[in-house]
């Protein structure tokens, strides 16, 4: 029952920063100044077309951007009524792109998914890779196979990730024949999800995920090496090899799972950097999570958008958070529900 | 090991009356902190290389426009896109010092490149100390002097020219002013704010400390980049390049605080219950004398060593920004404006020398990542 309250607390705790966050990215995308319509009706006015400015002047008052700052900020919440009723973030309005002239909703829409895909995906090629590689440079600490492990962690820590993502596709094209940009198929986009158009999207996520997973897996093997090392040193081990039990046996009943705290404890940290790499790395590889759309709705200061990406990534990486902190929780019974120091 | 008669066993090697004293001797007891620390440092092999490797790269930041050949902005507009040329020393099982073999650009109308051809019967010597376009050394002086240049009617693209035929090498050079220096103003940023935020939250505690932990907490759950790129969004266009270079430093710094502020207050919060704090408590001095006399000298030295490890998370964050074009802008030369021009595939493939930019990128990352390393390491140097 304690484990219910706990996991009630956090999402409590988690909302409560969703809003923070919230304000803090609707400063954010307030600061520049001028804004995309006030822009574009003046663009309008200089070249003389006055239906133009007639449909700005119109969704200006429409999207309540006449109003001031902090009503505005209330009615894209939806704390407070707009011009239309209740109708903002909470209610699930998302509000509307003024660049590409639809709804904020209907441009995202698919992205939102395959965003979490590939970020989903990032997270277990790290664990798959950093587990076995951080054990085994543990378990053979000081000799080549910790070194080479080390040297291509560290490789994998300062390449930036968007060359990365530009060698790996041009050599994995070349080599094995994988594909370039995209998520899927251009055959795929809009249709109906089947075998076909998901085998594809696995083949396509090949080079996503190893780049924006590598950064991630060094940082993680580091830890877990290094907690390992720790874990070995101690009286107990010496004790279980005194005793005979074999090295495999003796790493795997115990160090191991103390040592293993840390790889849930650490989607904490781990995840905001992915969620970054992934928008860069979509950037360049032209794939269909929200990255791109965020560039260019940070680029043109398209408000709504722009915000919505922005909260969008920040509920992202709160939620798994949120989930690797009850999770430790079930793990590790020590922890303590009621907060903890770190 | 020899057998005695009556079965008992000896060691064979001399007796050494002086192996049971202690190697740590009285010398070493006495020494300071700084010398013990450098003592230890110095077995660090990787790091005492990379810092050696470091200080060189900043100290020749002032003279970048003497070692490049070109101005980062002069255009060769007949050698667009050539190839990195060689410097060679032997012509025709001669020495006659380093060349190159002036190149002419031909239009391969099939590909649509341009082709470049080298004429190997003219070697061509490199000029020393010569004097070419004009630049102003450490941003001061204005002078022509460069290490070395090309003779006229030849060129020296050491590692090829780009898009507008600028020479890469020169731009390398130039572009580390701005990359490596994006680090350091960041981190300084950094350090001010997560001390000050850190200090405050851990000396005082209660409500404050609450706040203060809240704020770290929240902008360290969110993800850097988009909102690295959010800010830097809104710097406005009509900043000129020196303007933008400061704001995206302080850009970088602002959203690096909040780990060093951690570290900060869990030091302090061990502290500030010690002894010697409630001596100078008691004694009359102030809360912000307890923190920057007794509290903060104790671990100066661990923050600069987690300060060295995260100066490449912004080195990597300024080449992220310029690259999508929300960085620094043009004409300032950064490495990760370069990498601008390396975007796409196609120069990847028909133009590797565009993207040679990212070696210095990684090799500095990874230098300071071992510095890093190295300092922490030493940092303790009665650990064994």
């Amino acid at each position: 029952m304690a484990i219910l309250r706990y996991a009630l607390y956090r999402f409590a705790t988690m909302l409560l920063t969703l809003l923070v966050v919230s304000l803090l990215v609707f400063a954010i995308i307030n600061l520049p100044p001028g804004d995309y319509l006030s822009n574009q009706i003046s663009e309008l006015r200089a070249t003389g077309q006055s239906a133009g400015v007639a449909k700005a002047e119109f969704l200006r008052t429409e999207y309540a951007l006449d109003r001031p700052l902090y009503q505005q900020y209330l009615i894209w919440i939806g704390f407070i009524p707009g011009p239309h009723g209740f109708s903002g973030l909470v209610q699930g309005n998302f509000g509307w792109s003024f660049e590409f002239d639809s709804p904020v909703a209907e441009i995202v829409g698919d992205s939102l998914w395959l965003t979490v895909l590939v970020n989903l995906a990032a997270v277990l090629f790290v664990y798959m890779v950093a587990l076995p590689l951080g054990v085994l440079a543990a378990a053979k600490s000081k000799t080549w196979v910790d070194y080479s492990s080390a040297f291509v962690g560290y490789l994998g820590l300062a390449t930036p990730n968007f060359l990365l993502a530009l060698i790996m596709f041009y050599y994995g094209h070349k080599y094995f024949d994988l594909p370039i940009g995209g998520l899927m198929d251009p055959v795929y986009e809009g249709e109906p999800m089947s075998w076909d158009k998901v085998k594809s999207i696995l083949v396509h996520l090949i080079v996503p995920t190893f780049v924006i997973g590598t950064s991630g897996a060094a940082a993680m093997m580091q830890r877990l090496r290094a907690n390992l090392l720790d874990e070995l040193g101690k009286p107990y081990v010496e004790t279980a090899i005194a005793k005979g039990m074999g090295p495999a046996r003796m790493l795997t009943k115990y160090p191991l799972r103390m040592a293993f705290n840390p790889f849930v404890a650490d989607i904490g940290n781990l995840l905001p950097s992915m969620v970054s790499g992934s928008v860069l790395v979509s950037v360049v590889l032209g794939l269909q999570t929200i990255g791109p759309t965020l560039l260019t709705a940070l680029k043109t200061q398209d408000l709504f958008l722009s915000g919505f990406v922005l909260m969008f990534v920040a509920l992202l990486t709160l939620v798994g958070t949120m989930i690797s902190d009850v999770l430790l929780v079930l793990l590790d019974p020590r922890i303590q529900y009621e907060g903890r120091e770190t | 090991m020899t057998e005695l008669p009556d079965g008992r066993y000896v060691d064979d090697a001399p007796y050494d009356p002086d192996a049971s004293l202690q190697t740590l001797e009285r010398r070493d007891l006495d020494a300071p902190n700084m010398v013990l620390v450098w003592r230890k440092f110095k077995q660090h092999r990787l790091g005492l290389i990379s810092g050696i490797l470091l200080l060189i790269a900043y100290a020749l930041i002032p003279f970048a426009g003497f070692i490049a050949p070109y101005t980062p902005n002069e255009r060769h507009s007949d050698h667009l896109y050539a190839p990195p040329q060689a410097v060679n020393w032997v012509h025709e099982g001669e020495f006659i010092g380093p060349f190159v073999y002036p190149i002419t650009s031909e239009a391969d109308l099939e590909t649509f490149q341009w082709v470049f051809v080298p004429d190997e019967t003219r070697p061509m010597k490199l000029e020393f100390f010569c004097e070419a376009s004009s630049y102003r050394l450490s941003g001061l002086f204005k002078t022509k002097r460069h290490l070395f240049c090309a003779p006229d009617g030849a060129t020296v693209f050491l590692w090829g020219s780009d898009r507008l035929g600028r020479d890469v090498f020169s731009r390398i050079s130039y572009g580390a002013q701005l990359s490596l220096t994006v680090g350091l103003i960041g981190i300084t940023v950094s350090f001010v704010m997560g001390i000050g935020f850190g200090s405050i939250a851990g000396y005082f505690g209660g409500r404050i400390d609450w706040v203060i932990n809240r704020v770290i907490e929240i902008l360290r759950s969110l993800p850097e980049l988009p909102l690295w790129l959010a800010l830097s969004a809104a710097v406005p266009s009509n900043w000129g390049p020196v303007a933008v270079f400061f704001i995206i430093s302080v850009i970088l710094g602002i959203l690096d605080w909040p780990g060093l502020a951690r570290a900060v207050r869990a030091k302090f919060l061990s502290l500030r219950e010690e002894e010697y704090v409630k001596a100078a408590e008691m004694m009359g001095a102030g809360s912000s004398r307890v923190i920057s006399k007794h509290l903060l000298p104790n671990f100066m030295s661990h923050l600069i060593a987690s300060a060295t490890l995260s100066i490449p998370a912004m080195i990597l964050g300024e080449t992220a920004l310029s690259f999508l074009g929300l960085g620094l802008r043009p004409p300032a030369v950064s490495w990760g404006l370069m990498l601008n021009d390396a975007q796409n595939l196609a120069s990847i493939e028909i133009y590797p020398w565009t993207a040679l930019p990212m070696l210095p990128i990684i090799i500095v990352v990874l230098a300071f990542n071992f510095l890093g390393d190295g300092l922490r390491d030493s940092l303790d140097p009665y650990s064994s």
